[in-house]
C-alpha cells in the first residue's frame, strides 16, 4: 500500500511547519484496514512525530471520515489540520472542506504556497482555481488542502525508516470516538468505461458522408 | 531545508562514547527568530558558528564535526564504471553508516531463506544476531517473477510446517503435457518432466510469505532501497553496501528531495541479487571467481511471461504444459510454458535462450506469434490478460557455478547460478543455497569456522547432485534442435549424467550474434489487440512506473558504439531484443 500523493504533500507541508519552528507536533492520522499502519510507518519515517490509526474494516464515505476526523481534532487540539485535496481511488475533493464546517473553522484548498504569520495567527494560502491564483487568509486554527504544485515530498531516508519503528501509533475505533457511522449514501455500482471502438476505413469521401449522415448522425 | 547528520554507528571506537551521548538527542540547528512572515520555500541556511559546511552547503554543528573521525579515510568502493577511487571523507558529506552482523542483497527465495535460516540457528544456539535483507523493489515480492512450478524440497526443509502456515502453495500440478509445435499443429511427445509432488504457484506471492516468515523471526527487511556500490576495506575485503542517493534530475543535479544514501555494513554480506546480479558480477570479476574453479561463462534466455484470466470452462488448475519447436527455429533454443493457476488464471511464458544467431528476432514479437498457435489459442480465448513482465535466466548451470565465497562473504541463488536448466527449476536450489550460506556464516561468526564451509557444504548437498545429473543437457542443443533433443532423451532415459565427460558451453551468447548481412529481417504481425499486444500496452500491465526526471538506469561505456558497430553490422539489435523497448 502507498501513500495518497496529494496526503503525501500535505504531510511535507507540516513537517517544513514543524522545522521552521512554527510547529511542536506532527501527528499523521489514518483511518482504515491494518495495512494502513505500514503507510503511518511511512509518515512517520519521513518525520512525524506519531501516529493514529483509526482501525476499520468498513469502507467509509467522506463524510463518516470527516466526523472521525472532527473527534479527533476535538481530543488532540490541533492548530493547523492538512489534507490532501483528494484521493485517488474515489476523487470525491470532500473530506477537507467537511471537517471545516463539522469544526467550524475556516478553510483554504487546492493550495499551492502556503506562508504562516505567527504573530497575527494567520495563513495566508494561494489556491489553484480554475481561474489562475487566489490568495486567501485564513485564521488560525484552520483547515487547509494541499495540490499538486505545493511541494516535492521528500524520501523516507532508511535510518529515519529505523528509528520510526519505535514512534508511537495509537489504536483506536469509532467506538472509542463515539462517531455516527451511518451513511446516507450507498455505492451501487462501478463500471469501467465504454472500450473505444475500433475506427473503420472508408474508400471514398461520398462513403464518408453517407457514415457521417446516416450512421453517426452528425452532419 | 536544515539537516543535521550524525555517524550512527554501533561499532566500538574511540569516539563512540562521546558519540552515543550525542545519538539520543534530536540535534536541532537553532533558527534567529525573525518577525518576517516565513515560506517554506525562502529558507536559506543560517551562517553557523565556524563556518563549517560541506559543500553542499548544509551547515555542520562545530562541536559535532570536531568529534566525528572520518568514517574510514581508506575505505574503497567499486563504482558503477569499475573505477576505483579513494573516499576521503571530510570532504563530501558524511554518509550514515549503520552495521548488522549479515546482510543480505534481495529479498528473493534465496536471500529470504538465508535470513530464515540465520534466525532460525540464533534461535537455537541462543546467540543473538541483527540480520538485514534491502531490496530494490517497492515492496517484497514487487520484483519477482517466474513461471512457477515449484518444488518444495528446500522449503520442507526450512519451515517443514509450510503446509500449516498459510503457505501461498496451493494448487498441487495434475499433469505435465509436452508438445511439439509446428505453425499450425502441436504434436504430443512423452514428457521429459515429472512435476508429480510440485505444485503451480505465483513465485512473488510465495516471496511475499517467506518476507512474512523472517520478519516474524525478527529479520530487518528495507524494500525500496537498491545497493549501488560494494564496499571495501583497507585488506580489500568486502564490508557491506552503499544504497542509491535518491532524489537525483535527470541531469544528475540534487532535486529539492535529495536523500544521500546510506553505507550499510555486515560482518557477513551475502548477495542474492538474483539472475546478473549487478554487484554480484563486479565480485566475480573482482576476485576472478570463475577462474578459480575454472568455471565457464554463465550463459542465459530471456523468458517473458503474461498472467491471463481465461474461460472456467477451460481451466484446469495444475495442469502443466511445455512447449518445443515453433515460432522458434531449430538453431535457437527455446520453448513456452503455460501454467494453469487457481482463480482461472494462467501463467504463459516464452523462454528464449539469448544466444540465438538472428540479429532480427525480437523475442517479445516471438511471444505474440505463439499466442495464435491453435493450441494456445484455444486455452486463452475469451481471457483478459492481467499482468505482463519478463525477466533473464541463468541457463549455464553446473559448468558455470563460480566459486561463491569471497573475502567478506558469498554469493547465493542465481546471481551464481544454480537454476537446474532441464528441470527448468531454480528455486528450490536457490533456497537451499541460501540456507548453506546461512549456516556458514553463522559459523564463521560465532564457531571460528570459515565462510569457505558454505562452498564445501554445496558440493555435498542435493544442489550439487542434481546440478550435476543435469549438466549436458543444455550443451548438446549446440549442435542443434534433433541431436539436442535425441541426446537428452538419451540423458533423460538412459545415462542421467553418469557419462564421464561434461559437454562444454559453446560460446558467449554476445558473442554468437551474426552479423546482419547474413540474415534477413523478420516480418512479425501486427498485433490484435486481443491475443497479441504491442510493447507499450504490455507495458502498462507491468505496472511499473518510473519518475521521469531521474537520471537514466543505462549508462554506455563508450556512447559511440551503438552508431558504429550495433547500427551497422548488426542492424540496431538493441530496438528487438528488449522486451521494455528501453533502447530507443
Amino acid at each position: 500500500m502507498s501513500m495518497n500523493p496529494f496526503c503525501e504533500i500535505a504531510l511535507e507541508e507540516a513537517l517544513r511547519i514543524k522545522e521552521a519552528g512554527f510547529a511542536k507536533e506532527v501527528i499523521a492520522v489514518s483511518i482504515g484496514p491494518s495495512q494502513c499502519v505500514d503507510t503511518l510507518r511511512t509518515g512517520l519515517a519521513m518525520g512525524a512525530d506519531r501516529g493514529i490509526h483509526v482501525e476499520t474494516n468498513s469502507i467509509f464515505l467522506p463524510l463518516t471520515i470527516a466526523k472521525i476526523l472532527k473527534s479527533l481534532a476535538d481530543v488532540e487540539n490541533p492548530g493547523l489540520i492538512f489534507l490532501g485535496k483528494q484521493a485517488i481511488d474515489d476523487d470525491c475533493n470532500q473530506t477537507g472542506q467537511m471537517v471545516a464546517a463539522l469544526l467550524g473553522w475556516p478553510q483554504a484548498t487546492f493550495a499551492s504556497k502556503v506562508v504562516l504569520d505567527k504573530d497575527k495567527n494567520v495563513a495566508t494560502v494561494d489556491r489553484e482555481v480554475d481561474g489562475g491564483l487566489e490568495t486567501l487568509n485564513v485564521d488560525l486554527p484552520a483547515v487547509i488542502t494541499t495540490d499538486l504544485r505545493l511541494n516535492q515530498p521528500r524520501y523516507a531516508s532508511l535510518p529515519n525508516i529505523m528509528k520510526a519503528k519505535s514512534k508511537p501509533i495509537k489504536k483506536m475505533t469509532v467506538q472509542d470516538l463515539k462517531v455516527d457511522i451511518k451513511s446516507d449514501i450507498e455505492i451501487l455500482e462501478v463500471t469501467e468505461p465504454p472500450k473505444r471502438k475500433s475506427g473503420v476505413m472508408v474508400s471514398s469521401v461520398d462513403e464518408l458522408i453517407d457514415k457521417l449522415k446516416n450512421e453517426a448522425h452528425v452532419v | 531545508m536544515h539537516r543535521f547528520l550524525v555517524k550512527l554507528s554501533s561499532s566500538s571506537s574511540p569516539f563512540s562514547n562521546q558519540l552515543r551521548s550525542l545519538k539520543n538527542q534530536r540535534l536541532i540547528l537553532p533558527l534567529l527568530p525573525s518577525s518576517k512572515p516565513f515560506t517554506s520555500s525562502s529558507v536559506s541556511p543560517p551562517p553557523s558558528p565556524l563556518n563549517a559546511s560541506n559543500r553542499f552547503g548544509y551547515p555542520y554543528s562545530a562541536d559535532l564535526f570536531r568529534n566525528l573521525s572520518p568514517l574510514n579515510p581508506n575505505s574503497r568502493i567499486l563504482g558503477v564504471n569499475g573505477i576505483t577511487s579513494s573516499r576521503c571523507i571530510s570532504s563530501e558529506a558524511v554518509r550514515e553508516s549503520i552495521e548488522y552482523d549479515v546482510l543480505i542483497v534481495g529479498a528473493g527465495p534465496a536471500g529470504l531463506s538465508a535470513a530464515i535460516r540465520l534466525k532460525q540457528l540464533s534461535q537455537e544456539k541462543n546467540i543473538d544476531l541483527s540480520v538485514c535483507v534491502v531490496e530494490k523493489g517497492a515492496e517484497v515480492g514487487g520484483h519477482i517473477i517466474s513461471g512457477n512450478v515449484f518444488e518444495p524440497l528446500a522449503l520442507d526443509e526450512l519451515l517443514p510446517h509450510w503446509r500449516q502456515e498459510h503457505a501461498p502453495i496451493e494448487i498441487p500440478a495434475s499433469s505435465d503435457k509436452f508438445w511439439f509445435l509446428t505453425k499450425d499443429r502441436a504434436f504430443s511427445l512423452p514428457s521429459p518432466f515429472d512435476n508429480k509432488g510440485n505444485y503451480v504457484i505465483s513465485l512473488s506471492q510465495l516471496v511475499r510469505w517467506l518476507g512474512g516468515k523472517a520478519e516474524e523471526l525478527g529479520t530487518e527487511i528495507y524494500p525500496g532501497f537498491s545497493a549501488s556500490e560494494v564496499l571495501f576495506d583497507a585488506s580489500d575485503k568486502v564490508v557491506g553496501i552503499a544504497t542509491k542517493d535518491m532524489g537525483i534530475s535527470k541531469d544528475g543535479s540534487k532535486k529539492e528531495n535529495f536523500q544521500p544514501g546510506v553505507d550499510i555494513k555486515g560482518r557477513v554480506t551475502l548477495f542474492a541479487e538474483g539472475c546478473r546480479g549487478s554487484l554480484s558480477e563486479r565480485i566475480i570479476k573482482k576476485y576472478k571467481l570463475r577462474e578459480e574453479v575454472n568455471a565457464q561463462h554463465q550463459t542465459y534466455a530471456l523468458g517473458i511471461k503474461e498472467v491471463w484470466e481465461i474461460d472456467e470452462s477451460k481451466h484446469n488448475p495444475g495442469e502443466v504444459i511445455h512447449t518445443l519447436g515453433w515460432p522458434l527455429d531449430p538453431k535457437t533454443y527455446g520453448g513456452s510454458f503455460l501454467y494453469h493457476m487457481n482463480d482461472r488464471q494462467v501463467a504463459l511464458g516464452l523462454v528464449v535462450a539469448l544466444n540465438y544467431h538472428n540479429p532480427f528476432l525480437n523475442p517479445y514479437e516471438e511471444f505474440q506469434k505463439l499466442k495464435h498457435h491453435p493450441a494456445i489459442k484455444g486455452i486463452l480465448e475469451g481471457g483478459t490478460v492481467l499482468q505482463y513482465g519478463a525477466r533473464t535466466l541463468n541457463e549455464g548451470g553446473f559448468q558455470s557455478i563460480p566459486y561463491p565465497v569471497f573475502p567478506g562473504g558469498a554469493i547465493i541463488g542465481c546471481s551464481a547460478g544454480f537454476l537446474n536448466v532441464p528441470k527448468i527449476k531454480g528455486t528450490h536450489t536457490a533456497m537451499k543455497s541460501g540456507m548453506l550460506a546461512a549456516e556458514a556464516a553463522f559459523g564463521a561468526l560465532h564457531e571460528g569456522l570459515n565462510m569457505n564451509t558454505y562452498w564445501d557444504n554445496l558440493r555435498d548437498s542435493w544442489v550439487w547432485k542434481e546440478l550435476y545429473a543435469a549438466r549436458n543437457y543444455r550443451p548438446a542443443f549446440e549442435y542443434g534442435l534433433l541431436p539436442g533433443l535425441a541426446i537428452s532423451a538419451m540423458e533423460h532415459y538412459v545415462l542421467k549424467g553418469k557419462v564421464p565427460f561434461t559437454l562444454k558451453h559453446g560460446k558467449a551468447d554476445h558473442e554468437a550474434t551474426d552479423l546482419a548481412r547474413k540474415w534477413t529481417p523478420i516480418v512479425y504481425p501486427k498485433p490484435d489487440g486481443v491475443l497479441s499486444f504491442d510493447v507499450p500496452t504490455s507495458l502498462y500491465r507491468s505496472n511499473t512506473n518510473h519518475d521521469h526526471d531521474q537520471p537514466s538506469h543505462l549508462r554506455l561505456r563508450d556512447p559511440k558504439i551503438p552508431e558504429k558497430v550495433n547500427f551497422p553490422e548488426y542492424a540496431a539489435p538493441e530496438s528487438r531484443y528488449c522486451p521494455a523497448r528501453v533502447y530507443e
